[in-house]
């Protein structure tokens, strides 16, 4: 811990540290801390207990991937963008995939559609379960990390068996899927589903009727769905203040306009609704590929496409629904094999923006549980 | 509104504006000058209603830089793209952070990288580069960094 004065000279530019009598105190977060599940360095702006100003410090895991996908052909660039959200590594190859498809006009094989849907989704589920072990750990508890990693190995081991990966699999590819499914593929999905189903009581009972749980998260954090918008947030973060945003039901890509799902809203704007958009949003996931798993159609898994890749003159713009919100794949071509210029609008971008808007005037303490609700992946923040 | 409608309605807004034909959604073309009382209408009026800026983002044309916004309504769920002309030597434009407050974040990431000053911006300082950068921006296509940066 810092006086105020003493960190002056770091934060020069920075107006939150002007008056040097008031008595606040400034403390770091990080950029290595627990808390923040990788290198985000808060400053943290303090009266007593109070937080007066939350202000972010990023670039620790900058590596200016826009920069580098300028000198990568547009096969070999959707490899760097499984390390941006490595949690949804799946639905950043998809959004790349659907991206340079749209510039090609190339049509995606129905199975291949298909095969992407369900990938997307059980990562979206393994994703979530990642978040809601953390979450727990985040509030002191560690059991639930355990019960969550349980069910997420088991996805892990799926994801592994068909693309030889666990985390950063490169599986999407433009045209359609690298391989065809493994054959165990579609018994051992029924299998997780039988799973996941005897033990999604255990999150509720473990976790969310937990009224220590509750206490801490109910009226914290509070968001409207007007700041929600205007300050860019998306997926959980957005739906858990009423604002409807989900891509997949606004401006379908693949096979997601042929399933049912609701879009999970909630109004509270807490730090507890966007807890219990994620964990329903797990469900949805499961009806979505209890709806494929037995209807994956017949054909290739690829179009037909040349071995390099030319995108036409013009600018593309996909955007695709990982587990922490919108993400966008802004392509400008000249007419090459590598794109002129290219920019990810990430989720988690957007939603540290208003870690500072819902931390004014909470205590400390608190801070933790809001940034796990936020679901922040630092490397899709950073890019 | 359908491209045709927010078309029209553009021009009656701004008659001077240019549109780019072809794309998935409308693009359009003003002036540096425009922008603030423009972007607020875009805001305001109830049939655009455009609230949400989902990507703000600038291009480096070796003559001169783009600033590019897209705006989408939560409401009546259309896109539009706004494009702006920026001199390459000096680019200056009027914040959007007083009716996006995400842009707050994104000019600053637009500030450090392409070196773009936003007038009016709150806290314009640098965001993912370290403390006391100096140099060069390094999304602008003249950027060279001989010790980290890969050429393939």
């Amino acid at each position: 811990m810092y006086r105020e004065t003493e960190i002056l000279t770091r934060a020069n530019q920075s107006t939150a540290h002007e008056s040097e009598d008031s008595g606040d105190l400034v403390i770091n977060v990080g950029p290595q801390h627990p808390a923040t599940h990788g290198v985000l360095h808060l400053v943290i702006t303090l009266n007593g207990e109070t937080i007066k100003n939350v202000e972010p410090h990023l670039g620790y895991i900058h590596r200016s991937i826009e920069k580098m996908c300028e000198s990568l052909t547009y096969r070999q660039f959707i490899y760097v963008t499984s390390r941006m959200d490595y949690l949804s590594a799946h639905i950043n190859n998809q959004a790349c995939a659907l991206c340079v498809e749209k510039g090609l006009q190339v049509e995606v094989p129905q199975r291949a559609q298909v095969i992407r849907v369900l990938m997307a989704e059980l990562t979206r589920i393994a994703s979530h379960e990642l978040w809601w072990g953390a979450m727990a750990m985040d509030l002191g508890a560690f059991t639930p990390f355990f019960h969550a990693f349980r069910e997420r190995e088991t996805i892990n081991d799926i994801m592994e068996e068909t693309c030889g990966a666990r985390l950063t699999m490169n599986y999407m590819v433009p045209g359609g899927v690298m391989m065809d499914i493994h054959p165990h593929f579609q018994q051992r999905v029924k299998d997780f589903i039988q799973l996941y189903r005897k033990k999604i009581h255990e999150y509720d009972e473990l976790v969310t009727g937990n009224i220590i749980f509750q206490n801490r998260m109910k009226g914290v954090g509070i968001l409207s769905a007007e700041d929600a918008i205007s300050y860019g947030c998306s997926g959980p973060v957005a739906r858990g203040s009423g604002a409807s945003c989900d891509t997949r039901k606004y401006y379908p890509y693949d096979a997601y306009n042929k399933v049912q799902f609701d879009e999970v809203l909630e109004t509270g704007g807490d730090s507890f609704a966007r807890y219990l958009v994620r964990v329903r949003e797990m469900q949805q996931s499961i009806n979505i590929i209890e709806q494929l798993i037995d209807n994956i159609p017949e054909g290739d898994f690829q179009a037909k496409t040349k071995a390099v890749l030319k995108l036409p003159k013009g600018e593309f713009y996909q955007r695709a629904e990982t587990a922490r919100g919108e993400l966008g794949v802004y392509i400008i071509s000249e007419g090459g094999t590598t794109p002129y210029r290219i920019k990810f609008r990430s989720p988690g971008f957007s939603n540290l923006s208003v870690l500072g808007h819902i931390a004014r005037g909470c205590k400390i303490g608190d801070l933790i549980a809001m940034m796990g609700t936020l679901d922040l992946v630092i490397p899709d923040i950073d890019r | 509104m359908l491209n045709e409608a927010l078309k029209q309605k553009v021009s009656e807004l701004l008659p001077t504006t240019a549109f780019d034909e072809g794309g998935e959604w409308l693009n359009i073309n003003i002036e540096a000058t425009d922008w603030p009382a423009f972007a607020q209408h875009l805001r305001n009026d109830g049939s655009l209603f455009f609230d949400y800026l989902f990507c703000l983002t600038c291009v480096d044309w070796k003559t001169h830089l783009t600033m590019v916004y897209h705006l989408s309504s939560t409401k009546h769920r259309h896109n539009m793209v706004i494009k702006i002309k920026l001199d390459r030597d000096k680019p200056e434009i009027e914040t959007a952070s007083g009716i996006w407050r995400t842009a707050e974040f994104h000019e600053r990431e637009v500030f450090e990288m392409f070196g773009v000053n936003f007038i009016n911006h709150p806290d314009l300082r640098l965001l993912i580069l370290p403390d006391g950068w100096e140099g060069k921006n390094p999304l602008r296509k003249d950027f060279e960094d001989p010790v980290n940066m890969i050429k393939l």
